[in-house]
């Protein structure tokens, strides 16, 4: 059984978002990470995998991204993928993304196609389901468990106040949230030794229609200055609630 | 390929900013080990600062494990030794790194470095075999046992012996340690004893279960309380002969040299713990609001900002211009000898550049710790904020590795000793020097260029510290050493020219070399260099103060000290505000 997991290269967390003239997100100085929810993701392929009771050959990552992206990849393979792959382009849009995706996954055999649910720069969502779509193979969203059953893939979706429990045949995209799998992994030296070695195949970009055009960035106002009321002053805590934050 | 250079040979040959080693260079490999580090503090030692310090249930000896699991404590160890045989510069950055740990700073580094380094270093294969893949998977915890009660500074007289037993199998050790790091859970020590009536010391390997051994409880201490510190008794402690390191009489050499590596790396310990303490001296200057705005605002605050920044940056310039040094050392000298055998040669090589990293990376993070209290005014000396336990745990940095005091004559011992030998010209070039000063004339810092004004500066700097040293060595010969507070003053003198000329040429790579935006860069070079020049002058005249009587000769050097100390004025207010508005702005340490 083939895994690929999808990877975003994403800005580190702490970043301090600039839009330089307001239509491009400024990448000088940005310290680049694995999209957290990917990063579940690529976990649960590692523990799925040295699970010696499943049969699963190998851990492909797949990203869309520039050369910028190549050392989210090799991170990628010394926490413990076998290969990586990266399609040469800008990540512009989801279906842009879910489109370059399909074109480098598709007729490669992967049995269990892994994405976050989200990423943390644009929070859209949306790779998953159209990645499915465009494979034309099932998609399950929100999954917080996944094991291998025979060719089945059984599936744990948090739904509102309880669990349902999936069974889905091969081949599938699962996007995968909190609760996957154990803590993040921390690349071993060992890992970022063989890394090296690993191979990372870059691949030209297909033609995939452009559906959107960025027009502006702005970034949030700032935040209202915070007002500290006394702990014993409630009449003046219901009053600013009232009359000023007028939210009672 | 280009020139090796030689220890101290800075003070009297410039080289090209393109032959030095900047952090900027760092591979993709190197920033993925320091990230692995970075990673591991998070998940493991930050959640846990309180249970470290409190020592609660040997978390010490837990993180060391988890540490090796990770593959950290052999960076720099051999391969067919489980370690990854990365270079000198990679375990700098790992340093770097755990630098920031507080108390597991100095676990780590003990156990990486004094705790394991002898026996790699200076072990036959049986020694290196039994011992060194246990210590780099951290199975096993590595010590370094030289201090005792009545032998600190002067480590030589330690009164710990050694006998051979009868049979002739055993070395029998009676004496006591003290200060001795990772002891609550070690289990391999590196320990320095006499045999019989010898006048110098000879290095044992005992584990910690040879009929014995035994420790006193923890030492409370003012930080890093979550290092393990303890006294360690050998009473008839039956050591096998095997298990003498090297050979008998090398134990003094021995200390010596791991100490000049403790010096290097501790260079980059600071270094991690400088930026920390600078994030989070940005951090609360710009959350905490007095007369309604961000302290960060204030010109007070800008100011200790900046200059916070300016001396981890230069900071940072020399260890990594060291660091590669080392590696270029060894990578000139393999095939002559064996891949450990060249590193201690390079340690010992770059013993003056050592002792200055030391003592400048220590007093620089006790400078931006002392501050980051200050930034955080009252909230500062609460056990609540992290910058309270960086400025407990920094203090020791002046102490341990060889106290400042001893590593600033070390450095002045080592380059008076290979100016004597005529390993280069100092002495030669301090002598000209001197006798051109009478013919000095015009201005020394009027040069044009940006570049070529900073070196015409350092040269001079260069040139007045030649001069003081040729002036000490004629005044006094053979008793120069004993000559303290004169030698700390061109110590001193001599440590600055050090890390000015490293961050000059650091910022000139950048610009040159790699066509980097340096504007902010070169305000710090700007009020680095301005400060040192100034700094220096004052260094040379309390020197010259100091024990010229002559009249005409005292006029000649201060003719010198004012000529070569002279350097061009900067707006330093104005610079550091530019470096304190990029640091505000982004939050965080970021040059």
């Amino acid at each position: 059984m083939k895994i690929v997991v999808c990877l975003g290269n994403v800005p580190d967390t702490t970043t301090k978002v600039k839009f330089g003239d307001g239509t491009a997100f400024d990448k000088t100085g940005v310290q680049w990470i694995i999209n957290p929810w990917d990063e579940l993701a690529l976990t649960r392929a590692m523990e799925l995998k040295e699970d010696a009771g499943n049969p699963v050959s190998s851990v492909t990552v797949v990203t869309v991204g520039g050369k910028d992206a190549e050392p989210t990849m090799r991170k990628a393979l010394a926490i413990g993928a076998d290969d990586a792959i990266r399609v040469d382009t800008d990540a512009r849009d989801a279906y842009a993304v879910a489109g370059q995706l399909a074109e480098a996954i598709k007729d490669k055999g992967f049995d269990i196609i892994l994405t976050g649910i989200e990423s943390s720069d644009y929070n859209g969502s949306m790779v998953g389901g159209m990645l499915a779509e465009m494979l034309d193979v099932p998609s399950v969203s929100a999954v917080s468990g996944l094991t291998i059953s025979g060719s089945d893939v059984e599936i744990t979706r948090d739904i509102d106040g309880g669990k349902e429990q999936v069974s889905v045949a091969t081949p599938l995209v699962a996007t995968v949230q909190k609760g996957i799998a154990k803590e993040a992994r921390i690349a071993a030296m060992r890992g970022i030794m063989m890394a090296r070695k690993k191979p990372l195949a870059v691949v030209p970009a297909a033609e995939v229609e452009t559906l959107t055009d960025f027009v502006s960035f702005e970034l949030p106002a700032p935040k209202p200055p915070c007002k500290m009321v006394d702990a014993d002053n409630v009449a003046e805590l219901v009053d600013l609630l009232q009359n000023e934050a007028k939210v009672l | 390929m280009k020139k090796l250079v030689k220890g101290g040979e800075f003070m009297v040959q410039d080289i090209d900013a393109a032959d030095i080693f900047i952090p900027e260079e760092f591979d993709e490999e190197q920033q993925m080990v320091a990230q692995t580090c970075r990673d591991f503090l998070d998940a493991e030692v930050f959640p846990n600062l309180e249970k470290i310090d409190k020592q609660e249930n040997n978390i010490g000896r837990t993180l060391i494990e988890k540490a090796g699991e990770l593959g950290l404590l052999g960076i720099s160890t051999p391969e067919e030794l489980e370690g990854f045989g990365q270079s000198f510069v990679t375990s700098m950055l790992a340093s770097e790194v755990m630098g920031s740990a507080y108390s597991f700073a100095v676990t780590y580094s003990c156990h990486t470095g004094i705790g394991t380094m002898p026996i790699l270093y200076f072990g036959n294969e049986e020694q290196k075999q039994k011992y060194i893949p246990a210590l780099t998977m951290g199975e096993k915890v590595g010590c370094y046992c030289l201090t005792e009660p009545g032998a600190g500074s002067d480590a030589n007289s330690g009164k710990t012996k050694a006998t051979l037993s009868e049979d002739g199998k055993h070395y029998i050790l009676n004496g006591q340690k003290m200060w001795i790091t990772n002891t609550g859970f070690g289990d391999i020590f590196t320990v320095f004893a006499k045999i019989d009536n010898d006048r110098v010391l000879s290095a044992f390997i005992v584990e910690r279960d040879y009929p014995g051994v035994k420790f006193n409880p923890e030492e409370k201490k003012l930080g890093i309380k979550g290092s393990s510190t303890r006294q360690i008794f050998l009473e008839d402690c039956m050591v096998p002969v095997e298990n003498l390191l090297w050979e008998r009489g090398k134990g003094f050499r021995i200390a010596l040299d791991i100490l000049h590596m403790g010096r290097i790396k501790l260079g980059g310990n600071v270094l991690g713990a400088a930026k920390m303490a600078i994030d989070q001296s940005v951090n609360y200057s710009n959350e905490r609001k007095q007369f309604g705005k961000s302290i960060s605002n204030f010109g007070a605050i800008k100011y200790k900002l900046a200059e916070q920044a300016i001396r981890t940056f230069a900071n940072e310039s020399a260890v990594y211009r060291a660091s590669s040094n080392v590696d270029e050392y060894v990578a000139a000298h393999l095939g002559e000898e064996t891949k450990e055998q060249a590193i201690v040669h390079a340690f010992e090589e770059y013993a003056v550049e050592a002792a200055i990293l030391k003592v400048y990376g220590s007093e620089m993070l006790d400078y931006v710790v002392d501050e980051g209290v200050q930034i955080h005014g009252g909230m500062g000396y609460s056990a609540e904020m992290r910058i309270e336990r960086g400025y407990r745990d920094s203090r020791i940095n002046r102490i341990f590795e060889g106290t400042n005091e001893i590593n600033r004559l070390v450095t002045i011992d080592t380059l008076n000793k290979r100016g004597a030998k005529k390993d280069y010209d100092l002495y030669g070039q301090g002598e000209a020097v001197v006798a051109g000063l009478a013919d000095l004339d015009g201005c020394s810092c009027c040069v044009d260029g940006y570049y070529e004004n900073k070196l015409a500066t350092i040269q001079n700097l260069k040139a007045l510290g030649k001069m003081l040293l040729t002036a000490v060595s004629k005044a006094f010969g053979r008793k120069m050493m004993n000559e303290q507070m004169i030698l700390n003053n061109i110590s001193n003198i001599v440590a600055r020219i050090y890390v000015a000329e490293s961050t000059m040429l650091r910022v000139k790579k950048k610009e040159e070399v790699h066509g980097m935006d340096v504007a902010i860069n070169k305000d710090i070079l700007d009020c680095l260099v301005y400060d040192t020049a100034e700094f220096i002058r004052k260094e040379a005249k309390d020197c010259i103060n100091s024990f010229v009587e002559d009249k005409e000769e005292f006029d000649l050097y201060n003719k010198g000290i004012k000529y070569y100390s002279c350097a061009k004025g900067v707006n330093v207010k104005a610079a550091r505000e530019r470096i304190a508005d990029v640091l505000i702005e982004e939050n965080k340490y970021c040059f």
